[in-house]
């Protein structure tokens, strides 16, 4: 029973890493009165990069800055659309997601013919796993042994970057100036512009991190957990990171959480498939794929607390009315 | 014609028409891109959709879908609602016409089935919008959030019903079974057999989505409903001033989009496979997102952007097969460019179209 929880847990931790990443993303962004149903496409581009360079390259580490490039260059068209142009943030994210499914699969396509896949990667262009120290000499200690052996240890170098930009995202929004003021454009961008300070610039330097954010979810999915880019491998983890960034109030350590808690779900409906819960029967699977998205309709109704998001999320910023 | 303002040829032809073109072009790069030569691809595009009859069959077909979507999501923008759950209101709505088709058609002919298994996809598509539309009504949580997870629980959903309840026995494949003629649609092809539409599956329901366009249009301009739908969407203030309950127009409305969005079944379900089956939506839902941005919720613009999203999607079928470089996946990355240009980036070129009609209206009163 011990081994299957600390198996759980552990496959928590992976399956909740790109949530995390997909989800703080969210959370700069959003913060600065953005809002972003981009993830998903951000991601998706994301990995298909990280799959291409990393197999043209063999290097997972240039794979993962193309990632963040990609992203990045996605993250500035919602920019220009939704800032520079005041247009409908929605429906730039809607096209975003598109215009990732579609380029990703056709020029995956045309570049290496496996039908919108990048080739299987090498171990050496992969994020490999770390053993921490000790980890092989402590396994045999009762309890907390397998925990550090198994757990805590033995994951690719991105699962632990993830849950250190949980405290590093905290640190930035809470106690420095430019997340003072990333906070303030969410909620009052006139106050900020009559402080002197660009709405403009704040919010794209905000949608810049989103896009890097997003980039390390993308490479996570291609060359760390998988060994290449799959067509539509996000499978709506975007989403699911944003039901997980309202889930968590707009918060970062209650993103982790939140995160933590729908990877778990995931990770839990992998392990029930076929499977009888004693006194239920058979749960079907479609069940736990489907909860976090109706705990989050939940939420969002107002029957477990209340969510309000940054005042003026989704409002284009219009300086002087002419 | 005060500044800032464009006579409404210019505003509702000549910039839709600027950014579909800036669509194209950078649709254009892409094919560059990949190493083909674009115009070979808007050739074999437009023949394949427009060619020959069985191509233009596809074309109609496929338009059906994006009027249908295209209608639910335009009535819901005219109340200022963006409603992005189109998708899982037709998959729900295909469940409504599958079970009216399975229950009718081995007793009655395909007229007694058919207002059945209307009111079946347009009950369960209003059905499956409700619930957003009442949250964002009574709780306050923002419906494009709910719309989206409630396309994710009608997948989950409808992928549980067709593989353990609707399945028949011995069958592996998740699916309803098959309808028999008092469930299907008359095709086209065999009601008018003088037009050549080869083995094209358009039939009956391209009819059902003019009607619906009628009735939008009706609704959206001619009646008091339809009035403060669209006060509501302008200035949802003034219309609680004016004594337009909000949750009563937001609960209608999201009623009606949905509906809209579940009849797409008729087409596909009840026309075409003559049997639910597995993510038979294929996206459909989406598209209706960027057909009613480029056809400005006006249904005469839907009918025309849907016929053009029908062709690319036929066109983009032939394009694969003639051109395997580019795939379909090509239509994707156009109905993506669409929704940038047309929607998000709707105003980039307005400042310059103002200032080109200024210029001109200037001389002109000078003169």
């Amino acid at each position: 029973m011990f081994d299957v929880i600390i198996l759980v847990l552990d496959s928590t931790l992976r399956l909740s890493t790109p949530l995390l990443f997909a989800c703080l993303a969210g959370l700069f962004s959003e913060r600065s009165g953005v809002v972003d149903i981009g993830l998903e496409g951000k991601m998706l581009g994301g990995a298909f990069a990280a799959g291409t360079v990393a197999y043209l390259t063999g290097n997972p580490w240039a794979g993962l800055l193309a990632a963040i490039c990609i992203s990045i260059v996605l993250s500035l068209i919602h920019g220009f659309a939704s800032i520079t142009n005041r247009g409908n943030q929605i429906v730039s994210g809607v096209a975003i997601n598109f215009l990732a499914a579609g380029l990703s699969v056709l020029l995956g396509q045309a570049w290496f013919g496996q039908g919108g896949r990048t080739p299987q990667l090498e171990i050496e262009a992969r994020f490999a796993p770390i053993t921490l120290p000790f980890a092989d000499s402590v396994r045999d200690v009762p309890f907390l042994g397998p925990i550090y052996a198994d757990l805590i240890s033995g994951h690719n170098i991105l699962v632990y970057a993830a849950f250190l930009t949980v405290p590093l995202t905290w640190w930035i929004v809470f106690r420095t100036r430019f997340g003072l003021r990333l906070r303030a454009v969410g909620e009052s961008p006139h106050a900020v512009d009559t402080a002197g300070i660009s709405v403009v610039w704040l919010r794209y330097r905000a949608v810049i991190i989103c896009g890097a954010l997003c980039g390390f979810a993308g490479a996570y999915l291609a060359i760390a957990q998988s060994a290449g880019f799959i067509k539509d491998m996000s499978a709506g983890k975007g989403f699911i990171a944003l039901a997980a960034l309202i889930f968590a109030k707009w918060r970062p350590v209650s993103a982790m959480f939140a995160c933590l808690l729908f990877g778990f779900l995931d990770a839990i409906a992998n392990l029930m498939q076929g499977q009888e819960v004693p006194g239920i029967g058979e749960v079907p699977v479609q069940f736990f794929q489907a909860l976090p998205y109706i705990l989050t309709v939940v939420l969002l109704a107002g029957f477990i607390g209340r969510a309000i998001p940054p005042k003026n999320v989704g409002v284009p910023y219009v300086k002087e009315r002419t | 014609m005060t500044k800032g303002q464009l006579p409404n040829w210019v505003e509702y032809g000549v910039l839709p028409a600027i950014n579909l073109i800036a669509a194209f072009l950078v649709s254009g790069a892409v094919v560059l891109l990949i190493g083909e030569n674009p115009l070979e691809a808007v050739k074999w595009l437009v023949w394949g959709a427009l060619g020959y009859g069985e191509g233009v069959g596809f074309t109609l077909f496929y338009a059906t879908n994006f009027i249908f979507t295209g209608l639910a999501v335009a009535v819901a923008f005219h109340a200022g609602l963006f409603n992005i759950g189109g998708e899982g209101q037709a998959y729900v709505g295909g469940l409504g016409v599958a079970l009216a088709c399975l229950a009718m058609d081995q007793y009655v002919p395909w007229y007694v089935t058919m207002p059945f298994a209307i009111l079946g996809g347009a009950a369960f598509g209003a059905g499956w919008a409700l619930i957003p539309g009442y949250l964002q009504a009574k709780r306050g949580s923002h419906i494009v959030i709910t719309t989206i997870m409630f396309n994710f629980i009608a997948s989950s959903l409808m992928v549980y019903l067709l593989a353990n309840v609707l399945r028949p026995q011995g069958s592996m494949q998740p699916s309803t079974r098959g309808f028999e003629e008092g469930g299907q649609l008359p095709l086209l092809r065999h009601m008018f057999p003088g037009f050549d539409l080869g083995q094209s599956p358009v039939n009956l329901a391209l009819f059902i989505s003019l009607v619906a366009c009628v009735l939008v249009w009706l609704l959206i301009w001619r009646t008091k409903l339809g009035y403060e739908i669209r006060t509501f969407g302008q200035n949802p203030s003034a219309a609680v001033y004016a004594g337009i309950s909000p949750v009563r127009i937001t609960v209608i409305t999201m009623l009606i989009s949905g509906a809209l969005a579940g009849m797409m079944g008729i087409n596909e379900v009840m026309g075409a496979q003559a049997r639910l089956l597995l993510d038979f939506t294929a996206g459909y839902g989406f598209v209706g997102i960027a057909v009613a941005l480029m056809g400005r919720g006006h249904p005469i613009g839907i009918i025309l952007a849907s016929v053009l999203f029908g062709m690319l999607y036929q066109g983009g079928a032939e394009l694969a097969f003639e051109i395997p470089t580019i795939t379909r996946d090509m239509i994707v990355v156009i109905q993506a460019l669409v929704i940038l240009f047309a929607g998000a980036l709707e105003y980039m070129f307005r400042p310059a179209v103002v200032a080109f009609f200024n210029q001109f209206a200037g001389e002109k009163a000078v003169a």
